[in-house]
């Protein structure tokens, strides 16, 4: 019979334990090593920063609400997306981002290059309701999210955190993040009141706001127009 | 097999994830229809009981609730019978049936109240994932204890199976679950960017591999031959498939990640090592469907049986269909759209929730020491799963293709033909028609709780005076 070689390895369950183990090893040591050391793997972007305190607490209301559900942030190289959303997305934009937030689905658009995009002012109306501004959109409102004052109790030891994994924030970001946090609030606070949205002073502080921090910054450090795409696979 | 040694099993650390998966299973597909919902009818999201905090409760329900109870019931049932031994310790069975149960309800508490890491199918935050590595840990050591212990010469292709699962969630688990805590429900991951999704969808992708497929290929070695009564087709085959399916699966992760910032090289070996897979899978199904042979008259009055072949020809179809989506061409269509979720939806419901649902038809008259109430539910369980998975793929089968050639469609002067809101509207009748799928499925499991709950009623845990001798025949042997 052949395969009677198999027979007494089955009889050996440390063994056989050792040898799965090797076999499930390889490919994870292949793939997640290397791109550690290679050259290439992370193109510097020029421009890159990290985020500032009030970004930073926006990006975490993304996360607790889970946009990344259904908002890629990971535009591909092909023309038909760089026409829609902008330049393709480049490995070096990402250096700060801890967890990524490319997401895996677009029950909405993309939005990694959604900063700058519109207004502040577009913002707010789509977070009360995106059918304010779009009757088709399938998108829950997150007017909640404007009755919830901003916790920045922990603002500081974030950045302290992201410090300690190698994010160069300056001992001065790290000690006045509340503060940074609040004057980046006001001013987009100032940018709605400007555009005629009735702001109460809990709603001037409330996470709505740090998402649009955070939603303005997204995708700006590339401003360069779109690239010539190098696939032809989404022609 | 000389000596006649009375081996009590434990049974109990068996019924109890037998109940609590059911449990898990009905509460986890509700989540999915109410969010399935939501997305066809957006007034459904009320507060922050909305969509982005909802979807991962209902994957992580049906995935470590449902799935991985019955796979923890199917494993301690199996271990103990393929070794003629009882559990390692009975202490470890406790801690693993109590702490993985408590581990889900404080996942789903936490993530309502938004506590997730946002790694898909990795959310719970940093002290979940302490409590899982320990319970993991705990369920390792019973098990394998149990396999040294044993008093079978070999270990059969089942264990091989559950083997391959224990080390590897093991592994993927710790690895990509390696954050700096900000406080008790908040963390921040050690990797960043492109070095995180590589991490991430090397997880996430065996993840798939690990906990929907080997497990399940372990019930699979078990359960199948033992209710059809044939040995496993073949044991060659067993040995060929285990070896290259356990080595080449946990390549395949970056085709997660094609047109991302990834490095080209390894988005090409994503490709290429899962048009690979193709084999070992399909090496698995046909051990699976040709244990049968011989006994195929049987699929007409056995419900258990239809559900292990439709789950295998579900397992067949979509381990050639994911290969498909992973080539750069294809993926370039289907990436981002629904089509993957009918993709996850094949497998979810067609291969882990058909054999899962077989097994516990096979467990619960046995562990309750009685006849199933009626063969008759279990056979209308079988075709109203059948009618809605296959309407839930098909609906989202035909939106992912029409968002994916929405996306792409340009004018003859080059400009894009659609905006984005015209696909979204466009497939909104497809997320009615999933949800109805959804919805007729999800009747399919009510109906096997009530099946369930009468046969319970009518059995008793405790064992009959004159115990059946059961589970003496060996299922191995397959040449």
């Amino acid at each position: 019979m052949a395969y009677d070689w198999h027979r007494p390895l089955e009889g050996k369950s440390f063994t056989f334990t050792v040898l799965t183990l090797l076999a499930v090893s390889v490919g994870g040591l292949a793939l997640l090593v290397p791109p550690y050391f290679l050259q290439g793997t992370i193109e510097p972007v020029d421009g890159i920063r990290p985020y500032t305190a009030l970004e930073i607490e926006g990006r975490d209301v993304y996360i607790r609400e889970g946009c990344n559900n259904c908002h890629s942030q990971q535009v591909r190289p092909f023309k038909t997306e760089t026409d829609r959303y902008g330049p393709y997305s480049l490995a070096g934009e990402s250096v700060y981002d801890r967890p990524f937030l490319w997401g895996s689905r677009r029950t909405g658009p993309d939005l990694h290059r959604v900063g700058g995009k519109y207004p502040d002012s577009w913002h707010w109306l789509h977070f009360e309701n995106p059918r304010n501004i779009e009757p088709r959109s399938n998108m829950p409102a997150y007017a909640f999210l404007a009755g919830r004052e901003l916790d920045l109790s922990l603002a500081s030891r974030k950045l302290e955190v992201l410090r300690g994994l190698g994010h160069p924030y300056p001992d001065e970001a790290v000690a006045g993040a509340v503060d940074d946090a609040s004057a980046q609030m006001e001013g987009i606070a100032e940018s709605l009141r400007r555009d005629g949205i009735q702001l109460s002073e809990e709603a001037a502080r409330s996470e709505t706001l740090a998402l649009i921090a955070y939603l303005q910054v997204l995708g700006t450090a590339v401003q360069a127009p779109a690239v010539q795409p190098v696939a032809r696979g989404g022609l | 097999m000389s000596e006649a040694t009375r081996t009590t099993y434990d049974m109990d650390v068996v019924r109890g994830f037998a109940i609590s998966s059911l449990v898990w299973g009905a509460v986890g597909m509700l989540v999915g229809l109410v969010i399935a919902l939501q997305l066809a009818f957006p007034e459904l999201n009320w507060g922050a009981f909305q969509f982005g905090r909802l979807r991962p409760i209902h994957t992580n329900a049906v995935i470590f609730g449902f799935t991985l109870g019955v796979v923890f019931a199917g494993s301690y049932y199996g271990v103990q019978r393929l070794c003629r031994v009882r559990m390692y310790s009975d202490t470890l069975s406790r801690i693993n049936l109590w702490g993985w149960n408590a581990i889900i309800v404080v996942a789903a508490v936490s993530l309502l109240l938004g506590a997730t890491s946002s790694k898909e199918y990795a959310e719970l935050e940093w002290p979940l994932d302490i409590a899982i590595a320990v319970v993991w840990v705990a369920y390792a050591i019973n098990f394998f204890g149990t396999v040294a212990t044993r008093r079978e010469k070999g270990m059969y292709a089942a264990i091989w199976f559950w083997i391959a699962t224990i080390l590897t969630i093991a592994m993927l688990h710790i690895m990509n679950s390696l954050a700096v805590p900000v406080s008790l429900w908040k963390s921040y991951s050690v990797y960043a960017g492109v070095h995180d999704a590589n991490i991430q969808w090397w997880y996430g992708h065996n993840a798939v591999g690990f906990l929907l497929t080997t497990p399940i290929l372990g019930l699979m070695y078990y359960f199948l031959p033992k209710q059809a009564e044939r040995p496993i087709y073949s044991h060659r085959l067993s040995i060929l498939h285990f070896w290259s399916l356990v080595f080449i699966y946990i390549w395949a992760g970056p085709h997660h990640l094609i047109y991302s910032p990834l490095p080209d090289w390894a988005q090409t070996l994503g490709m290429v090592f899962s048009i690979m897979l193709i084999l070992p899978s399909w090496g698995g199904m046909l051990n699976g469907l040709l244990t049968l042979r011989g006994a195929w008259h049987k699929l007409r009055t056995d419900p258990l049986l239809k559900m292990f072949v439709v789950g295998l020809t579900f397992y067949g179809m979509s381990t050639f269909e994911g290969p498909m989506m992973s080539i750069k061409t294809v993926n370039s269509l289907s990436h981002f759209t629904d089509w993957t979720i009918a993709h996850v939806h094949a497998g979810a419901l067609g291969w882990v929730g058909l054999t899962c649902f077989a097994v516990l038809y096979y467990l619960i008259p046995r562990l309750w020491h009685t006849r199933l109430y009626s063969v008759q539910l279990a056979e209308v369980h079988f075709w109203i799963a059948t009618v809605g998975l296959v309407v839930y793929v098909t609906a989202m089968w035909t939106a992912g293709i029409t968002q994916g050639l929405m996306w792409r469609a340009v004018n003859p002067d080059g400009s894009l033909q659609y905006t984005f809101i015209e696909s979204v509207a466009a497939i909104q009748i497809y997320d009615v028609i999933r949800a109805v799928g959804g919805a007729i499925y999800l009747a399919g499991v009510f109906v096997m709780a009530y099946n369930v709950w009468r046969t319970i009623a009518r059995g008793s845990a405790a064992i009959p005076a004159s115990p059946p001798l059961e589970g003496a025949v060996p299922v191995a042997g397959g040449r």
